[in-house]
């Protein structure tokens, strides 16, 4: 990211309003009874959030490859720690 | 610990460095947190109607309270670091004392759900549901405590003139964490109080 403070500024206060509305959306839908939908879509939407604030609030947008890699590479151990103790749990 | 800024010959090295050195710290909270995250998945899979049953008795609205309170908190970060880019160290100050008087209301309202759930008898030790919801809650609350006296640190940092447009590496590592906190607790929320 560059000096430039006008335009950090606006898209700051752009992703603090979609946060917002994102939020008011996942509590909305929450009183709706869609079954296991509502898992996917809480899931979904909380994902997007959390995008919003790594790109934008954390600047991963503008990171080198290298940031990118110590921010992924734990997401990527995390599934591989999920799947593996799912696999085991489940199928016993 | 102070006046080592300029062990680095090139600050902007040294800012580099600082930023790898969050992250991976971050990186080993992703998977500090993600070891509960896991415990509650394989549970939720297990017991889906004791999960049901139970993540009902949270009050979702003081969940939905607590996010928009941690969302404004990062907000006021990105206005203090941005304020300090324009070496303005006064409102620096004033956002990230705000993002802290917010980090406050969020343990107060934390404070007040945990009270509720003890008032109607309700413990870690109730059952599994409500095991994992005061650990993932508790190591929560634990960071932003942490993030409370980190922020107060650079509020500390700044008055004795230590931050400007050129340095503000300080604002803007602990304006990482405390996104990252704000990052965990966008996960916490559905998972706790929306999904049934």
């Amino acid at each position: 990211m560059a000096h430039g403070t006008g335009n950090s500024l606006r898209t700051g206060i752009a992703v603090f309003v979609a946060l917002l509305l994102l939020t008011a959306v996942t509590v909305l839908v929450s009183y709706v009874d869609l079954g296991l939908w509502n898992a996917v879509v809480a899931l979904l939407i909380a994902s997007v959030k959390a995008s919003l604030v790594a790109l934008f609030f954390m600047h991963l947008k503008g990171e080198s490859r290298l940031v990118w890699g110590f921010a992924l590479v734990p997401i990527v151990f995390l599934a591989l720690i999920l799947l593996g103790t799912l696999s085991d749990t489940m199928l016993r | 610990m102070s006046g080592h800024t300029g062990e680095h010959a090139d600050p902007a090295v040294a800012f580099e460095s600082a930023k790898l050195g969050v992250w991976t710290f971050l990186a080993t909270e992703v998977l500090l947190f993600g070891a509960l995250f896991t415990a509650y998945t394989v549970f939720r899979m297990k017991y889906p109607e004791m999960f049901r049953a139970e993540h009902a008795k949270l009050d979702r609205v003081l969940g939905a309270v607590n996010t928009v309170v941690l969302i404004t908190s990062s907000l006021m970060v990105v206005l203090g670091v941005d304020a300090i880019k324009r070496g303005k160290a006064r409102l620096l100050e004033a956002y990230f004392g705000a993002t802290i008087l917010l980090a406050g209301v969020f343990l107060c309202v934390k404070y007040a759900e945990y009270a509720a759930k003890f008032h109607h008898g309700i413990y870690p030790r109730t059952n599994l549901f409500f095991s994992i919801y005061f650990m993932l809650t508790g190591l929560h609350g634990i960071h932003v405590l942490l993030g409370m006296g980190l922020l107060s640190y650079v509020i500390v940092l700044s008055r004795r003139g230590r931050l400007s447009a050129s340095y503000h590496t300080p604002a803007e590592m602990s304006g990482l964490y405390w996104h990252f906190v704000d990052l965990v607790w966008i996960y916490l929320f559905p998972l706790l109080y929306l999904i049934g």
